[in-house]
């Protein structure tokens, strides 16, 4: 099981576990975390599931798809190390990531 | 006066609205009672694959789910499946269901969505003629398409088009029917439906504009289409993709106005006091238009369930969005935004016949909708853009060697 810690910008915190495979998105989806909508499910159009990661995490995880970064170019994210949950599977190099949700998707 | 932690909130439909708002009410800190009723067997899923990466094969039923099984009982959410509301007392605040119980409310959500327009045409109820609305429509229609080599869609809509691309990727043979004369008729523009009409010719499907189909031939099974200019075609399925229409039994019964939908307010709230309705099922002033629109998508879902959570709640409403959509059809992904019908001129930005491009819509030098096709900048631009008077700039947009952040100001 991998341990990650979702934190929003009002100070809540919510720390859960998932299973290797499995995305950010489906782990904040399973644990019903506010401000991760996903509307699509991860068909990656709609982009409303969108997280930063800390430069430190973000060398861990695999780079963004061209698709990927196409969808995060004008979608509401003017800070970097914006990512679509979707698209970040679960390993155990993540155990312990800091995942912040943003104010709006 | 009810404090809200023993207050009961039932939900009448399981489908994503209603199932959303079940999520959103907790993640909006309720804590009374939720009690969720769906028809169908299942929990709530993800519709839109149905058509698509799930009529594939591609993904497994478990991935369609919006929330896993377990979700309800660690949220206590009371999860009440295969069961339909059938009588609604708003005097005695009461739902009757058809199992035979009953279940009392303070605030009651009715999100019954809405069903496939049937055709009612001789040879309509031959068994292999299908339909695509709920996960046994799409259980159906796999196995239909799995011994199926030539298929005829009726209806040239998101659900026509998405089953044709699905099934001429699993090597069936398609010709699509459609009244109209052009696909997509009432929710896209001209060139869009001209570009994709074209893109699913060079996959092979073939396509009869302005076609009304008099009778489905076959004695057990449909093995042909006769249209009412008496040409046939033959088939060994059919696929019926012709509209939906809203499931306002329930309302209509307890009274309720209904035209088109549930008639509500800004949010969300029947003429009833205390009785909602959100999703496919509600006929709903938006609140950047001054008329009303019963919209069929995802998002207008999301959004409604986030409005009703939040009016319930006491929680200020979150910002009102553009209605948009999207769908997936080979590899083309669309994505539109806004309503077409004030448009009378649009602006293309890339190359149409290179399949990756936007088609903005204005009503004069507004910008009211965009169309986006392999473009998901443009489609994000857009979303930022509607509204907005563009002026000079609007023809600047067709020109690619202007970066799409310099109209974002």
């Amino acid at each position: 099981m991998v341990k990650v810690l979702f934190l929003r910008n009002d100070g809540a915190e919510y720390l859960v576990e998932g299973e290797v495979g499995m995305s950010l998105m489906q782990l904040a989806m399973n644990n019903n975390i506010p401000g991760v909508d996903a509307d699509c499910g991860g068909a990656m159009s709609c982009g409303t599931c969108k997280v930063r990661l800390d430069n430190e995490w973000m060398e861990k995880v695999d780079p963004c798809s061209e698709h990927e970064l196409q969808m995060l170019e004008f979608s509401g994210s003017d800070f970097p190390g914006i990512r679509l949950s979707c698209q970040i599977k679960l390993d155990d190099k993540l155990d312990g990531v800091r995942v912040y949700i943003p104010e709006q998707q | 006066m009810n404090t809200q932690s023993d207050k009961n909130i039932v939900i009448v439909g399981a489908g994503h609205a209603g199932g959303s708002l079940a999520a959103f009410l907790r993640q909006y800190g309720y804590q009374g009672r939720i009690t969720l009723i769906g028809d169908e067997a299942s929990v709530p899923y993800h519709r839109p694959p149905l058509s698509k990466a799930w009529l594939k094969g591609e993904i497994a039923l478990e991935a369609l789910y919006l929330k896993p099984q377990t979700f309800y009982d660690s949220q206590n959410i009371e999860l009440v499946l295969g069961n339909r509301v059938v009588t609604l007392d708003p005097k005695e605040k009461v739902v009757y269901l058809s199992g035979g119980e009953s279940r009392d409310y303070d605030e009651l959500v009715i999100a019954t969505g809405a069903n496939s327009r049937r055709l009612n045409i001789p040879g309509s109820d031959l068994g292999n003629v299908f339909y695509l609305r709920n996960l046994e429509d799409a259980k159906k229609l796999a196995e239909g398409l799995r011994v199926c080599s030539r298929l005829a869609v009726i209806g040239g809509g998101y659900i026509g088009l998405e089953c044709a691309a699905t099934a001429r990727a699993m090597g069936i043979e398609v010709t699509l029917f459609e009244r109209t004369p052009r696909a997509l008729e009432r929710v896209a523009s001209e060139p869009l439906s001209a570009f994709l009409t074209r893109y699913h010719a060079t996959k092979g499907v073939e396509f009869c504009f302005e076609a009304s189909v008099a009778e489905i031939l076959g004695a057990d099974r449909a093995s042909g289409i006769r249209l009412t200019d008496g040409r046939v075609f033959q088939c060994d399925a059919v696929l019926v993709g012709v509209g939906a229409v809203p499931n306002t039994e329930l309302a209509v019964a307890a009274g309720l106005e209904c035209s088109n939908g549930i008639v509500v307010d800004e949010d969300c709230r029947t003429a009833l006091p205390s009785v909602f309705a959100i999703g496919d099922v509600a006929m709903r002033p938006h609140p950047l238009f001054q008329r009303n629109f019963r919209i069929e998508s995802v998002p207008s879902a999301m959004e409604q369930a986030k409005r009703v959570a939040s009016y319930l709640t006491g929680k200020a409403a979150s910002a009102a969005e553009q209605p948009w959509f999207w769908s997936d059809q080979y590899d083309l992904k669309l994505q539109m935004v806004g309503l077409l019908g004030d448009a009378n001129q649009h602006v293309v930005r890339g190359d149409i016949e290179s399949g990756k491009f936007c088609i903005f819509h204005f009503s004069d030098d507004r910008l009211v909708a965009a169309e986006a096709i392999n473009a998901s900048p443009e489609f994000f631009a857009a979303k930022k853009l509607i509204g907005v008077e563009l002026a000079e700039d609007k023809a600047r947009l067709s020109d690619m060697s202007v970066p799409l952040n310099e109209f974002i100001k």
